[in-house]
């Protein structure tokens, strides 16, 4: 395996605390190593550049059943975005839900090595692997869902949390599943006959069970197991005006649990895209609307055991897409546009509607301002992630203009100033007293060390200390002259001027060569099945399922074929 | 001593019934019994096992004669034919594995192939309508548990998805189904009186071709609005009274078949019956599934979903990916004479094209891949037979509900068949060759 020695860059380590400092970076046998240890390496110039280790996704859409239903329910996306083969590099196309070819070097332009599919269907994770293993270059990993599970939610209304530990330990194998996902909880299951759980103690219907019951207990099965990667949770009423009490609710849940593992974890729930989650009024009126972004940062600033991401809305024409199908069918009546729903057998649901944050609205700017203010307020940013729950909030190769917008005053303030109601906006968000600029140091905190961590993949991800994986990119970015320009800014995290990934360089001098080894993740966290949970899951394959048990189960030989397992040992 | 292979999945139509039992010989070279199947699954089975059967590739001599030629002279006739084209048709990909459409796909992008499957010729219509408006769907154990009403409009399960009804739609009792089909309303519409229609409540023998009529009725029928006193055959006061028992339902589902996308109208019939739907959700929980064919049609398209965009109907010969049914579709290539090879895989357009776009195909180089001989391997100039998916070798498959599920292999090929993967990696890596990346 070649060797590179990156020379003379501005690097920005936080896990070293090194922050901007000219030095060399070396790659040797897909390893990050001492530059002492390369002898004849192949030198890649970083002078002037910025060079960071490979970037970590905690949440986003990019593979599987609701992601493709996107693609082929949108071929007007891809008429005026495509991008041609050339060498190694194969067609792409699509805007919001690009083609997974595409997904795996748009990944990599913007220099990131790991991406978690933040949704899995279980029935549907063959598919959900068919599509990461075509996926170039980037690690995957995907999360199943658990929250709307008809025997999770049987086992959590009597608190029976070793069978539902004992089930999901089972479910991660069966589909080679990272973690604990949850959508809506109860809401999606309620979907199934029309309606929904609006807040946390709304019972599921027939299940005389409560969403906050469920919450609680997957995050409890979830330290149980002691898994990398903490309960992952969407929680209810996502998108509704006053919701932020409940989001608070239901961040209470993980009071006084504190995190059991050995992967250097600290949170035991994270809250996903809780930009959707922190409104307060009680309708979409410019009248009404507001940000709650204060009230749940202070919330979330006064504990440690939790983490977030900011799920920042872009200002585009997207593709929505979540396993929260009753809030895809209302999102349909708000634009009247195509709607697609799919009811998952005992497990789950998902809608996909395209949609516009229009610039021009009230509501669309009130949004992308609450997003912003939840980071500008966070006063850890190891705990806080850059997402655009991608596609939802924004498309994927929008994350270099949010970090624009994070780093810089004058390209929020231009927003602000340029849109119609930028005026109500500053009034009903926080976001005009903020002139906080992230820095180069906080994004690595945010995108590398935070979020490898958080997902328990911190002895691999997020760092540039010899030994980790070889995952390191350089940026066409000057810290020295260019933070104060915003569309550098932009440019520079959208086109990495060299990818290294695992050891092998897949970007050279901005253009892609290579389609990597991409490894797909999976945790088998090894626990039996309880005589219980056996009798249950034999019988309702039997009975409810409409595939048997025996062909349930994902085989790695042909959707994982280049695996990477993390095997975990319940305490 | 015999061995009996239990959860094999049938890979004939889009019910994919994944319960089958087989039984085979101990050497597991014969199949002797498979239980479960419907009769046209298990004749899919037994069919392998037939004597006479072509095991190595053929070519066409000049004077219509048929020689043996290997399956690496096979390959590289196929390269060259694919890499010399300027536009290939690459047409089938509905009765294979998606590691093959995989392999395919790639094959297709280096030779600028022209993508497309049967869904050009069944439900292509209703992919469009998905994308002008949509699709409510669940899978199909939503209505196993869930559903009390279902309708079939224009497809016959009785005969073309043998045991769809027993499984999923109409008998089975499932969690909140427990009375089975006495729990269910089953409504049949349909010109004809089919043997799926003996078994409904209420049967519509809809006008041929009066379709979107009779939809439209039902959207004005839920809004309570006046109705002519027949509208498409049907009298006014039958279709308020489907209508009602539709919006009382606790959870209904409309299965529809080729009786809607072929008639008059095409995929605006389907827009329009998701429309329906959509109205319906508005009252209680409504879904609507096509009756997909072949059992791996779903897949053609999904795979190419997330390599290109589009299911059907894809245009490579740019260098990225284009769609335009009408334009892009097989039959208007071949009339339009600007399709210069031909390559099959997975399907029968011989049997199922018009026959002026099967002339066409007869005048132009092709290559059939086919464990049959068919009416598509007479106008081949290279048959290529394979070994049978989902019998003599596993690969993952889409159910009409778009539901992955992984085949098995239950006997060995005869003696040295390649099967459609190992057969289209040899062309691709010869390919690869040829174009020089
Ligand atoms: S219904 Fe279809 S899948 Fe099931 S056994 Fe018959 S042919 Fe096979």
């Amino acid at each position: 395996m070649a060797e590179y020695i990156i020379k003379n860059g501005f690097v920005v380590d936080p896990t070293q605390g090194i922050n901007c400092e000219k030095m060399d970076v070396a790659v040797k046998d897909g390893k990050i190593v001492d530059a002492s240890e390369v002898m004849g390496a192949k030198v890649i110039d970083a002078s002037g550049k910025l060079v960071m280790a490979g970037a970590v996704d905690v949440h986003s859409h990019s593979a599987g059943p609701k992601v493709n239903v996107g693609r082929n329910l949108r071929p007007e996306e891809k008429l005026n975005c495509y991008n041609p083969a050339k060498g190694a590099k194969r067609m792409e196309a699509g805007f919001s839900v690009p083609t997974a070819i595409s997904s795996g070097y748009i990944f990599s332009r913007m220099g990131y090595g790991f991406a978690m599919e933040a949704a899995m269907p279980p029935l549907y994770a063959r598919h959900t692997h068919e599509e990461m293993r075509d996926t170039p270059i980037v690690d995957e990993a995907a999360l199943p869902v658990f929250g709307n599970n008809w025997f999770v939610m049987e086992y959590l209304k009597n608190n029976e949390i070793e069978n539902t530990a004992s089930y999901i330990s089972w479910l991660l194998k069966v589909t080679k599943g990272y973690g604990i996902k949850c959508v809506n909880p109860g809401g999606s299951e309620a979907w199934g006959w029309g309606m929904n759980c609006l807040t946390i103690d709304d019972p599921v219907p027939f299940f005389d069970v409560t969403p906050k019951q469920i919450i609680t207990g997957l995050i409890e099965a979830n330290e149980y197991l002691r898994l990398p990667h903490s309960m992952h949770l969407h929680t209810n009423s996502l998108g509704e005006p006053g919701n932020y009490q409940i989001t608070i609710d239901s961040l209470k849940c993980a009071e006084g649990i504190k995190a059991d593992n050995d992967f250097g974890r600290e949170q035991v729930l994270h809250h996903t895209h809780l930009q959707f989650h922190s409104y307060g009024g009680d309708s979409y009126s410019s009248k009404s609307f507001e940000s709650r972004s204060k009230e749940v940062m202070d919330y979330f600033n006064s504990t440690d055991n939790l983490t977030f991401d900011i799920g920042q809305v872009t200002l585009d024409e997207t593709t929505t897409m979540t396993a929260d199908g009753p809030f895809e069918y209302h999102l349909s009546h708000m634009n009247n546009l195509k709607w697609v729903n799919k009811d998952v057998e005992l497990e789950t649901c998902a809608g996909v509607v395209p949609f516009i944050y229009n610039p021009n609205s009230f509501i669309g700017v009130a949004q992308w301002a609450i997003g912003l203010e939840l980071a500008l307020q966070c006063k850890d940013m190891t705990k806080c992630y850059l997402t655009s729950d991608a596609p939802n909030a924004g498309p994927l190769c929008r994350y270099p203009r949010v970090m624009k917008w994070l780093m810089s005053l004058k390209s929020r303030d231009e927003i602000l100033d340029a849109c119609k109601y930028g005026e109500s906006v500053r009034r009903q968000c926080y976001i005009g007293e903020f002139d906080r600029e992230l820095t180069l140091y906080e994004l690595a905190q945010m995108n590398r060390q935070g979020a490898a961590r958080m997902l328990g993949l911190s002895n691999m991800f997020g760092s540039l200390k010899p030994g980790m994986e070889g995952d390191v990119v350089v940026y066409p970015l000057n810290p020295e002259s260019d933070l104060d320009d915003g569309e550098k800014i932009e440019h520079a995290f959208g086109n990495a001027e060299y990818f290294i990934k695992k050891g092998e360089l897949i970007i050279n001098d901005s253009e892609i060569i290579s389609n990597g080894s991409k490894r797909t993740f999976w945790v088998n966290a090894g626990k039996e099945l309880t005589p219980q949970v056996e009798r249950d899951v034999s019988e309702r394959f039997k009975k409810y399922y409409t595939v048997t048990r025996n062909n349930y189960e994902v085989k790695e030989h042909h959707y994982v074929p280049n695996e990477y397992m993390i095997e975990v040992n319940a305490a | 001593m015999t061995k009996l292979i239990t959860d094999v999945v049938c890979p004939f139509c889009g019910t994919l019934c994944d319960d089958l039992e087989v039984v085979v010989s101990d050497d597991g070279k014969e199949l002797l019994e498979v239980n479960n199947a419907c009769a046209i699954g298990a004749e899919k089975f037994l069919h392998s096992q037939a004597k006479d059967r072509l095991t190595r590739p053929r070519m066409r001599n000049e004077d219509g004669s048929w020689r043996e030629v290997s399956y690496d002279e096979a390959a590289e006739f196929t390269a060259q034919m694919l890499a010399k084209s300027k536009k290939p048709l690459m047409y089938g990909w509905s009765s294979t594995n998606c590691e093959s459409q995989v392999v395919g796909s790639h094959v297709a992008e280096l030779v600028g192939g022209q993508l497309d499957n049967t869904a050009t010729v069944c439900h292509g219509s209703t992919l469009i309508a998905v994308q002008d408006v949509g699709v409510p769907s669940c899978t199909l154990g939503e209505i196993k548990n869930r559903a009390d009403m279902v309708v079939f409009w224009g497809c016959n399960p009785a005969h073309a998805h043998p045991r769809h009804m027993s499984r999923y739609s109409l008998f089975p009792r499932g969690f909140f189904t427990a009375k089975g089909h006495r729990g269910r309303t089953a409504v049949v519409v349909d010109p004809r009186p089919t043997d799926s229609a003996n078994l409904a409540d209420i049967y519509l023998p809809v006008e041929q071709g009066r379709d979107y009529e009779l939809l439209s009725a039902l959207r004005v029928a839920f809004r309570n609005e006046q109705l002519p006193d027949v509208v498409a055959g049907i009298s006014k006061e039958k279709i308020y009274e489907v209508a009602e028992k539709m919006k009382n339902a606790r959870f209904g589902c409309i299965f529809f078949g080729m009786g809607v996308t072929h008639s008059l109208s095409n995929n605006h019939n389907i827009d329009i019956a998701i429309q329906v739907t959509r109205d319906l959700n508005e009252f209680t929980k409504w879904s609507i599934m096509p009756m997909r064919g072949h059992y791996n049609v779903t897949g053609a398209g999904e795979v190419w979903g997330w390599q290109f965009g589009f299911p059907f109907c894809v245009d490579l010969s740019r260098g990225f990916a284009r769609y335009n049914p009408g334009e892009s579709s097989s039959n208007d290539l071949l009339m339009r004479e600007e399709i210069d090879s031909v390559f099959v895989l997975g399907s029968d357009p011989g049997a199922h094209f018009p026959f002026s776009s099967v002339k066409k195909m007869n005048a132009l180089p092709c290559v059939v891949v086919d464990p049959h001989i068919t009416p598509s391997t007479v106008v081949a100039d290279l048959h290529v037979p394979v070994a049978f998916v989902g019998v003599e070798v596993g690969g993952c498959a889409y159910r009409m509900d778009s539901v992955p599920i992984e085949s098995h292999k239950v006997v060995d090929a005869p003696e040295g068949m390649l099967t459609d993967e190992e057969f289209l990696k040899l062309v691709l890596a010869r390919v690869k060759e040829i174009k020089g990346v």
